[in-house]
């Protein structure tokens, strides 16, 4: 019998949110920042096949970076989840809380067991029914919550955008300016220009189900 | 959140957790009394559908509901009429609804409006059994075929059989009079305006001679509901556009 050798628990997450956060730098960032009508969420996305952003529910989105597969799966598990809450009760009683808990449980979990953590950071938004603060949730990698307030950023140059954020986002943005800020705040942190954005909003005034993409030519053209 | 994978299917996920409502009996069990849903239709115009059911339950020989909905939305390009055992057929829409909109999220795109009728005619097949016994559900599904830029429309029977009809179709106690209404006064170049006028007349028409068939109701302002899909998308007529068709109609048979 092999012993196996002994590594410190201390030692054990270190390494494997080094390699975790490795993973995550290697991908772009997204973020999400409050306009007037609701959340616009706005991704680098060179991809128009591939996407970062999705519906989950009525007033629902999700976004994340890292590992396309592994993102993906949280995805599917959260719009599997809201759809059965709000099938065996009420759509009412779906929330963006209840989703951002689960992400955080499975993804707390997969960190401490699995040898491999995933390489991922999701974003949670919820626009409010009447119009007050909206939610915007981050988790990382090894399962932690972050309630956020008006914008957020998730990804390797969150830090970065973060602060670039706090520097130009105001109360009240049009559509047009939010993304305009989101651009800036890209070129600020990235130090170049985009190759190609995804972006999708959740909007208050379009109905029961607020999720929309946009096309970014849209935004830029005018 | 770890529940093993059951690809797009919000039904196929509700059975992997054996979360799916079902109703088992035993042959020769005597069938509950139960709300039934009657007269439902649905007809072309040029570049859609348009559906219209009555708003009468009946249980026996008794009025169960006045207001009851047959007709739902079921997702953006969609919609379904239900005819037969109302607790059964409203819960089959509201899982129908889940799946569409599941699938679409999963998947990133809608199902075609081939995929939706298919689907639904699973649904209805799974209901066999509890249809010997006596518990029927009968749908009619029309939708805009984003594909074929045109509006489609689906009728069905017991055993989840699925017909695309042509014209029209009806469902439901009065359906023979409405079919035999709308077989003489149907053309091919209705408006939808002219469409929904037309399946007020029907449901009217077939009120008169079938008493599970609900008119409206003038008095207490029950109207049909009237629901309209085309390339704009599904949407509701509400009562002040319905109201004035129902109250003509009923004048046109004085």
């Amino acid at each position: 019998m092999t012993i196996p050798f002994y590594v410190a628990p201390e030692q054990l997450v270190r390494d494997k949110a080094e390699f975790a956060r490795k993973g995550i730098a290697r991908g772009r960032s997204i973020l999400g920042l409050d306009y007037a009508d609701g959340v616009l969420l706005l991704a680098e996305n060179p991809s128009t096949a591939l996407h970062k952003i999705s519906e989950v529910y009525d007033r629902i989105a999700f976004a994340g970076v890292g590992r396309y597969n592994e993102f993906e799966t949280l995805r599917k598990a959260g719009i599997r989840q809201a759809d059965l809450m709000g099938y065996l009760y009420s759509r009412d009683d779906v929330t963006a809380m209840g989703l951002a808990t689960a992400f955080s449980q499975t993804l707390g979990v997969i960190f401490i067991r699995d040898p491999k953590p995933f390489e991922v950071e999701v974003l949670i938004a919820e626009v409010s029914e009447d119009g007050s603060e909206h939610r915007l949730f981050r988790v990382t990698y090894d399962g932690t919550l972050f309630d956020e307030r008006n914008y957020v950023a998730i990804g390797g140059k969150a830090e970065q955008l973060t602060a670039a954020l706090g520097e130009l986002w105001r109360e009240g943005l049009t559509l047009k300016e939010a993304f305009e800020v989101g651009a800036e705040v890209f070129r600020r942190a990235e130090g170049r220009e985009s190759d190609g954005w995804e972006a999708a909003v959740l909007d208050t005034s379009t109905g029961p189900r607020t999720f929309r993409r946009l096309d970014p030519s849209e935004l830029t053209a005018s | 959140m770890n529940a093993p994978v059951p690809g797009a299917s919000f039904t196929d996920l509700l059975d992997s957790l054996g979360a799916r409502p079902t109703w088992r009996g035993q042959p020769g069990d005597k069938t509950p009394s139960t709300p039934e849903g009657t007269t439902v239709l649905a007809l072309r115009y040029y570049n859609g559908v348009v559906m219209a059911g009555d708003r009468r339950a009946t249980e026996g020989n008794l009025v169960a509901h006045r207001r009851i909905r047959k007709v739902y939305p079921t997702d953006r390009y969609s919609a379904v009429a239900i005819a037969g055992t109302a607790g059964l057929a409203i819960e089959m829409v509201k899982l129908f609804q889940v799946e569409l909109e599941h699938y679409e999220k999963i998947e990133g795109v809608r199902l075609s409006l081939e995929g939706k009728a298919s689907f639904l005619a699973r649904l209805v097949r799974g209901q066999l059994e509890l249809a010997i016994q006596g518990l029927v559900v009968v749908p009619l599904f029309a939708g805009y075929d984003e594909r074929e830029e045109r509006g489609r429309l689906y009728s069905y029977d017991v055993v989840g059989g699925r017909y695309e009809e042509t014209d029209f179709g009806s469902t439901g106690s009065g359906a023979r009079l409405a079919k035999s209404f709308l077989r003489t006064t149907y053309r091919e170049d209705l408006t939808p305006e002219d469409a929904a006028d037309l399946a007020v007349k029907a449901l009217v028409a077939a009120s008169q001679e079938d008493t599970a068939t609900g008119g409206p109701d003038l008095l207490r302002g029950i109207f049909p509901n009237v629901v309209r899909v085309d390339s704009d998308g599904v949407s509701e007529l509400g009562d002040d556009i319905v109201g004035p068709l129902a109250e003509h109609a009923m004048e046109s048979i004085q």
